[in-house]
């Protein structure tokens, strides 16, 4: 393993994309001591910011508060990125594989553009995960992002596949432009599924709907059974069972196309 | 000065195939012979010698474009990075790239020419200004003039001299080349929330001007001001299905006089809907072939990102429609509009795989290489810098089989292109990507290696690999400059940009300064662009 210890906060978010398994899975300890870290628009070393231990690891370790390191496990495919403390932006963007957890918060653009692996989040994250950057036609195409606390503005924005789970409240514009995937939310604030063209979100506490969503039916869907199964293994619990209540279906979002669905749950009583 | 020994050297204006041949070099011109000690030798063993590239129709600069670069951020992050080095400036590649991006880009495959196709009179300063940080290729402008209302308001009262004067007097405000037709009439239908697409139908807002009367006025204004580029024209119907009538119908309008047919790919369609879509070029092919008067690009598509950039607005609204993308519209006063649409040409797609199979089948089935242009209407149909897949299909048949096995079968039955053996030579090659352009722009001094010529010359390996061959030019000689050497850019020089001085009544601003002083939203005095916002022009006198 690969242990990475913060110095101190420095005084501009720095970027660090070299942070990442693929990179120093093959590099000695000088090696990655000399990894290229960018301070504004100067390249100065990893080891002017951390101290560096261990060498040639698929388990990168990084200790510290490092919400203003940027890019962390930007565009990895393999390994374990473990972030005991808080994590910068784009943290996981472009992610193919791998897995990372971050126990502290983590900052918007978590898993922007990912196509695979998973991303945990033991605290609360920013705006825009899983999202297409700006300009882009897709944001995540595959891959899972689990938060165990609250998220910002535009989760999902643009996703096509995979799943995003936010265990607390998110922002406004939830699921925006949404073109497939799943979200699931501990509850939303304002235009969840605005533009929302396909793809589904499920909502455990019932939320602000847009008007351009029409109430279908309740019913319990029979994929959540097996959904949910999948999701426990990560420590989601999704209810199915229709003695404990049922799921309230909206269509929409119907200034677009109305084929995206969005699941209310309503406890049962 | 320079010598280059050993190459193969194909210069077709001159009716020189692959002979093994020296070319000499001094003060920027090709010369007969050269002696002495200082004389530099270039040893192309191995090489073939071509004229520097030409491209007749393409969009690197201006208003439009720019318009474009900002609406696609997404592209430029996917682009090819150019860090700035001792000679070269940073800057991005990719659909739209920037202007020093745009020149190492052609320098990079052996271009040395460019024409920008579209400039509308109000932002040709701003045109000009691109054009002089494009480095390495000289440079020419095709100036919007089928949708200037003050033009068409002259048409309408029948006074056809006047507004010959008019556009005279346009072309020399805008320090342009040519003239260019975009949609005659449709753009100015666009205005009112309409398009033009029936040739003898009036244009909304007029009674007797016709899209009809537009083209053939104009092309016979072009004719008797006796500018040395035909009247640049992208017909009525861009990209409908069905629009086969349309382009041969244009064609017969046109009545003789000289015409450039811009991406004829786009206008060679037959169907009726997008269900039935189906390649016209054999249609076009044949009756072009017996139109003398007339020069085409191909405009052909690759499979991959573009962005579609036009004058033609009503389509640009059809095609945000079709694919629910980002849409730009600008509106350009009296003179034009534009219409921005990011867009994917998909090789799954049964549409996309006809247009595919269209530009190709055109520049297989017109026979004279000399009257159809290698194009992809950059950034439209593919962006320049894929040329070289384009020269690879041309070349060989083989290629050609694989790549029409991943279309799909439904687009199968609606190509012609399977049934189409011809491979281009080197020696067509060289016609079609430099000489025969050059001869359409009416540059005599591009296009070729014979004495006197313009010293830009392109060195390629001689690579079976085509696409390879002609994606990384060994040298590249700018008037006489040596600026790529070993395949890396080595040495900046500017480019020129060369202008016509058409021959008006100078009455004609009194005529238009009161009309301009209601209509337009700028003062006239600044209209114009000054003689000195351009450098180093070369200004060609005409009438």
């Amino acid at each position: 393993m690969i242990t990475l210890t913060l110095k101190e906060q420095p005084e501009v978010p720095i970027e660090a994309e070299a942070l990442s398994p693929d990179v120093v899975a093959e590099l000695g300890n000088d090696e990655l001591r000399a990894l290229p870290i960018f301070f504004g628009k100067r390249q100065l070393r990893l080891d002017d910011f951390f101290e560096v231990e261990g060498e040639a690891s698929e388990e990168l370790e990084i200790h510290g508060d490092a919400s203003r390191v940027k890019w962390l496990g930007r565009g990895m495919t393999r390994g374990q990125l473990r972030i005991v403390g808080n994590a910068g932006m784009h943290l996981g963007a472009f992610m193919k594989g791998g897995a990372i957890d971050v126990s502290g918060n983590a900052s918007d653009w978590v898993g922007a553009e990912m196509s695979g692996g998973l991303i945990r989040i033991g605290g609360n994250v920013g705006g825009q995960i899983g999202a297409a950057y700006r300009g882009s036609l897709t944001g995540m195409t595959a891959g899972t992002i689990v938060v165990e606390g609250s998220a910002g503005l535009e989760v999902g924005m643009r996703m096509k596949r995979g799943t995003i789970v936010v265990k607390g409240m998110a922002k406004d514009f939830t699921g925006l432009e949404m073109k497939g995937g799943t979200i699931i939310l501990g509850g939303a604030e304002l235009r969840t599924g605005a533009w929302m063209n396909r793809g589904t979100i499920i909502s455990l506490t019932p939320i602000p709907l847009l008007p351009t969503f029409a109430y279908n039916c309740s019913y319990n869907p029979t994929f959540l059974r097996i959904y949910s199964r999948e999701l426990e293994t990560l420590g989601v619990s999704l209810p199915f069972e229709e003695s404990e209540g049922s799921y309230e279906l909206y269509s929409g979002d119907a200034a677009v196309s109305r084929k995206g669905e969005l699941l209310v749950w309503k406890p049962a009583g | 000065m320079l010598r280059i020994t050993g190459g193969k050297v194909y210069d077709p204006a001159n009716d020189v195939n692959g002979e093994v041949r020296d070319v000499c070099i001094s003060d920027g011109r090709i010369v007969a012979e050269v002696a002495g000690a200082d004389v530099r030798t270039i040893d192309a063993a191995g090489m073939v010698v071509f004229p520097g590239g030409v491209d007749v129709h393409t969009h690197v600069a201006g208003g439009a474009l720019n318009f474009a670069r900002a609406m696609t951020p997404e592209n430029h992050r996917a682009a090819a990075k150019f860090t700035h080095s001792p000679e070269l400036r940073a800057g991005v590649g990719g659909t739209t790239p920037s202007t020093f991006a745009t020149g190492y880009l052609y320098a990079g495959l052996g271009y040395t020419t460019v024409n920008e196709a579209a400039v509308p009179v109000l932002s040709a300063r701003h045109t000009h200004e691109e054009l002089r940080d494009t480095p390495l290729v000289d440079k020419t402008c095709c100036v919007l003039m089928a949708n200037n209302e003050l033009i068409l308001d002259l048409l309408e009262e029948g006074e056809t001299e006047r507004a010959k004067h008019l556009l005279a007097w346009h072309l020399w405000a805008a320090k342009g080349y040519g003239v260019k037709a975009v949609n005659p009439g449709g753009v100015t239908a666009w205005k009112w929330g309409k398009d033009a697409k029936i040739l003898s139908e009036p244009v909304p807002g007029y009674s007797k001007v016709t899209p009809a009367k537009i083209i053939s006025s104009m092309a016979a204004m072009v004719d008797e001001l006796k500018l040395p580029h035909p009247m640049h024209l992208h017909c009525n119907n861009l990209g409908a299905p069905g629009n086969i009538d349309t382009t041969i119908e244009t064609m017969k309008v046109l009545d003789g006089h000289r015409a450039h047919m811009a991406h004829l790919q786009f206008h060679s369609y037959g169907g009726d809907d997008w269900d039935t879509l189906r390649s016209e070029s054999v249609r076009l092919a044949e009756f072009f072939n017996g139109q003398p008067n007339l020069t085409a690009d191909a405009g052909a598509i690759l499979f991959g990102d573009s962005v579609t950039i036009t004058a033609d607005g009503p389509w640009q609204h059809l095609l945000y429609q079709l694919t629910g993308r980002k849409w730009g519209n600008l509106d350009v006063e009296n003179e034009t509009g534009c219409g921005v649409v990011p867009y994917t040409y998909k090789g799954t797609n049964m549409v996309n795989a006809v247009q595919w199979a269209v530009g190709l089948e055109l520049l297989l089935l017109i026979d004279d290489p000399w009257r159809i242009y290698l194009t992809t209407d950059h950034p439209n149909g593919a962006c320049f810098w894929r040329y070289p897949e384009i020269i690879h299909l041309l070349m060989n048949a083989d290629f050609r089989r694989e790549c029409i096995d991943k279309l799909p079968e439904k687009a199968l039955k609606r190509i012609h292109l399977p049934g189409i053996d011809r491979e281009y030579t080197l020696s067509e090659i060289a016609i079609i990507i430099s000489a025969g352009p050059a001869r359409a722009l009416g540059m005599p001094q591009k296009g070729h290696l014979g004495v006197g010529a313009d010293a830009d010359v392109a060195l390629y390996n001689d690579d079976p690999d085509r696409e390879r061959m002609f994606g990384h030019p060994r040298y590249l000689l700018k008037g006489g400059e040596v600026v790529v050497e070993e395949g890396d850019i080595r040495k900046m020089v500017d480019g020129r940009e060369c202008i016509v001085r058409p021959s008006f009544d100078k009455n004609i601003e009194e005529y238009l300064r009161p009309l301009f002083e209601q209509y337009y939203t700028m003062s006239f005095d600044n209209y114009p662009v000054e003689m000195d916002r351009l450098e180093g022009a070369d200004i060609r006198e005409c009438g």
